[in-house]
């Protein structure tokens, strides 16, 4: 037996956990502490899950930072608030509660954060208060008696500006203080407050406020300017309309010198290999699996950067939570919650953060139809097939004089997606649970601000970078994939056919043809579908792989030219109907499981969607070739 | 549009909410609708003028006129 190890005692790093009002700038605290970079913006529920991260002070104390749903209380009335209880509280198996709590409040909108500081006191552990935002405080001649609000809260109080360099010196300093000398465990005596104990709360909230704080009341000017056009009742929503319509324009518009610019590189690329010296398969391999596949998809990326420019724009400027109020009615008579626009919205860039956020909503109902519909909306992996029918069968010219008819399809194909939705959530509140008028929707407002140049940009990158790494994974793999099964086996000796009509693709593709017949798809098109199941564009780079395999000419820029010469207008605009509903993205399906906790959801998502794309590409090959564009 | 006036009482028996009123009780409170705040009203919807955007004390918020029923509000408060 060999003596005993020496024991080293685990250092357990302390923890830190930031809690708050909703849209206090938590995450933007964490990532200016931590250096992370996760989602930051101006409107209420952005961040839905725990994040840690971990970070060593000017003292050299290594800790644990925890970035929470933001939340009015711990009562937790929805997922994402169960979340911040749990991990305050410590309630979960895995949650280990917090050795200090840093309350952070925006310093320009303290009320309602005094009140959960004066709850958060009662959990039994060390509280702070943050007060966040002190830049815009200042500026708005709001001054605050630090000194007087500890003192009459109990509580260490300390400024911080998560978005400047050295904003967070001071609260480190404390929190590294703080640290120092932990009292013992205090007793708990936090219990779920009834409606007499938050208000005695309030009103103990607003004597502190009246004591320490002093601003010469009124609203933020600008927010209070433009909200009386933005939130105009008329004006209001044509303006929403107006931002839709042009965001998408742009996607068509905007983004096509770039994208021509990096079709012609990869063509460039394919014929420097074709002229290469090297094995005829290898060649093709390269040329026709890698360059054309990728590089088809990857042509993409400028329209990608472009819509989540929009998106993050009016994230940051706060307008997300005001479009949700616009939309509140007309998404109620569909039988959708108010907090759904924001998820829904997002749906736009992907469906799989769109479903995540639908977590602020409280009735699980409500949860569960954002949840269904979500995958509706016209994600971004989309977008390339949209553009690449679009562009090979839509004539570019403009209709009344301004808009480009290319860009009014793309635009009526989101509005499709949206009808989809809406009727489907008709359909399961109104009709199937018959749900009573439920839930209340009660959203804070935001101030506008300016977006910074730096976060947009960070966001940008990241998504730039997300899109590239899924073409360098998920999409070069289905292309390696599919270049396999469209080349083998090889055509016989003195084979009559090209040679891809002797391939495994071409078999799969034919066997899947009576099904798609009604459709008006073929056999090319069948085979990119299935490769289409486990993410969306890669139908695009498929096509590109088949025909080039098939036309041997064809590279990155060249599908459009040899799908226009190939399909008739009917096919095109029946795989267009099929894309706007099918449920073609293995992940979104994964994630509905997750967030739904039952396979049972995901079926139902899986088999409504199947079912809606196959009666619309169905009903649209069959009107298109009655009226003579079969 | 543009009323003013000071929370009198919240009177949950009066919204005709989905909720049940203790808990509609609670969440108007969480958003800081306390008897003594002062409210104006700032935007409505275009539909029925629903839903509403309400100033209460130093921050905006948005519900729908179904709920904000059970506030009730003293006439205009010099401003
Ligand atoms: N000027 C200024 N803006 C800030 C500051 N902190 C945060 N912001 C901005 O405030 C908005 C909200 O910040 P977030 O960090 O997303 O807020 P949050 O508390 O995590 O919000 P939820 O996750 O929704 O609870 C963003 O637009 C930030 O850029 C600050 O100290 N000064
Ligand atoms: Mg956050």
């Amino acid at each position: 037996m060999s003596a005993a190890a020496p024991t080293i005692a685990p250092v357990i790093a302390p923890i830190v956990a930031l809690v708050g009002n909703p849209n206090c700038g938590k995450t933007a605290l964490f990532n200016a502490l931590t250096g992370s970079r996760q989602k930051v913006a101006n409107y209420p529920g952005v961040t839905v899950e725990k994040k840690i991260g971990r970070l060593t002070t000017p003292a050299g104390r290594a800790l644990l930072i925890v970035d929470l749903p933001g939340t009015y209380s711990l009562r937790a009335r929805s997922p994402d608030e169960e979340i911040t209880r749990d991990a305050v509280l410590g309630r979960l198996g895995g949650d280990v509660s917090p050795d200090l709590i840093v309350c952070v409040a925006d310093a320009s909108n303290l009320r309602l954060a005094l009140r959960l500081a004066l709850e958060l006191k009662r959990v039994g552990r060390p509280v702070m208060l943050s007060l966040n935002m002190m830049d815009i405080a200042r500026k708005r001649g709001i001054e605050i008696d630090a000194a007087r609000l500890s003192r009459d809260l109990g509580l260490p109080v300390v400024s911080s500006v998560a978005v400047r360099r050295g904003g967070t010196d001071d609260l480190l300093r404390e929190i590294d203080g703080a640290l120092a000398n932990l009292p013992p465990v205090g007793a708990a005596s936090w219990s779920v407050p009834d409606a007499g104990e938050l208000r005695g709360a309030q009103h103990e909230a607003d004597r502190l406020l009246a004591a320490s704080v002093r601003r010469d009341g009124e609203r933020d000017a600008g927010t209070a300017r433009a909200d009386s056009v933005l939130l105009h009742p008329v004006a209001g929503l044509v303006i929403l309309l107006a931002i839709l319509f042009v965001m998408f324009q742009a996607v068509f518009a905007w983004a096509r010198p770039a994208m021509e610019a990096i079709a012609e590189g990869f063509s460039w690329l394919g014929t420097l290999v074709g002229s290469a010296p090297l094995p005829d398969l290898l060649k093709s391999f390269l040329k026709d699996g890698l360059i054309a596949g990728v590089g088809s998809v990857i042509v993409f990326l400028p329209q990608i950067v472009i819509l989540f420019f929009f998106i993050l724009v009016l994230e940051d400027l706060g307008y997300m939570a005001r479009a949700a109020f616009l939309m509140d009615r007309i998404m109620g008579g569909a039988g959708l919650h108010g907090r759904a626009f924001i998820p829904l919205l997002s749906s736009f860039a992907c469906a799989i953060p769109g479903i995540m956020s639908t977590r602020v909503i409280d009735d699980r109902r409500d949860r569960l139809t954002t949840i269904l519909v979500a995958p509706l909306m016209t994600c971004s992996a989309r977008i390339p097939v949209y553009t690449l029918i679009i562009g090979a069968f839509i004539p570019d010219r403009d209709v009344w004089g301004f808009v480009g008819l290319q860009g009014l399809v793309m635009f009526s194909l989101y509005a499709a997606g949206i009808a989809g939705a809406l009727g489907v959530s008709f359909v399961l509140k109104r009709l199937i649970w018959r749900h009573a008028a439920g839930e209340p929707f009660m959203l804070e407002l935001p101030d506008y601000k300016i977006p910074q140049v730096k976060s947009l940009a960070i966001g940008l990158w990241t998504r730039a970078t997300i899109f590239l790494k899924r073409a360098g994974t998920t999409i070069l793999s289905m292309m390696i994939l599919i270049w396999v099964l469209a080349s083998f086996p090889q055509p016989p000796e003195g084979a009559t056919e090209p040679a891809i009509s002797y391939s495994l693709a071409a078999m799969i593709g034919s066997a899947i043809q009576p099904i798609t017949e009604p459709l008006g798809f073929n056999w090319q098109i069948n085979v990119a579908l299935i490769p289409g199941m486990a993410a969306r564009e890669v139908a695009v780079g498929a096509l590109g792989t088949i025909y080039a395999i098939d036309g041997g000419e064809g590279a990155a820029e060249k599908i459009g030219q040899i799908v226009a010469g190939q399909w008739s207008l009917g096919t095109a605009l029946a795989l267009l109907a099929w894309y706007v509903f099918a449920p073609q993205c293995a992940s979104t399906l994964a994630v509905i499981r997750r967030e739904t906790g039952s396979w049972k959801w995901m079926w139902v998502t899986f088999f409504y969607m199947l079912a809606l794309a196959y009666v619309a590409a169905l009903a649209t090959y069959q009107i298109a070739r009655a009226l003579g564009a079969g | 549009m543009g009323f003013r006036g000071r929370i009198r009482a919240l009177a949950v028996e009066r919204a005709g909410t989905g909720l049940p009123g203790p808990e509609l009780e609670r969440r108007l409170i969480e958003l800081g609708f306390v008897e003594g705040a002062d409210v104006e009203l700032l935007h409505q919807g275009l539909f029925g003028s629903d839903p509403i955007a309400v100033r209460v004390a130093h921050a905006t918020i948005a519900l729908r006129r179904r709920e904000a029923m059970a506030i009730l509000v003293t006439d205009e408060v010099p401003a």
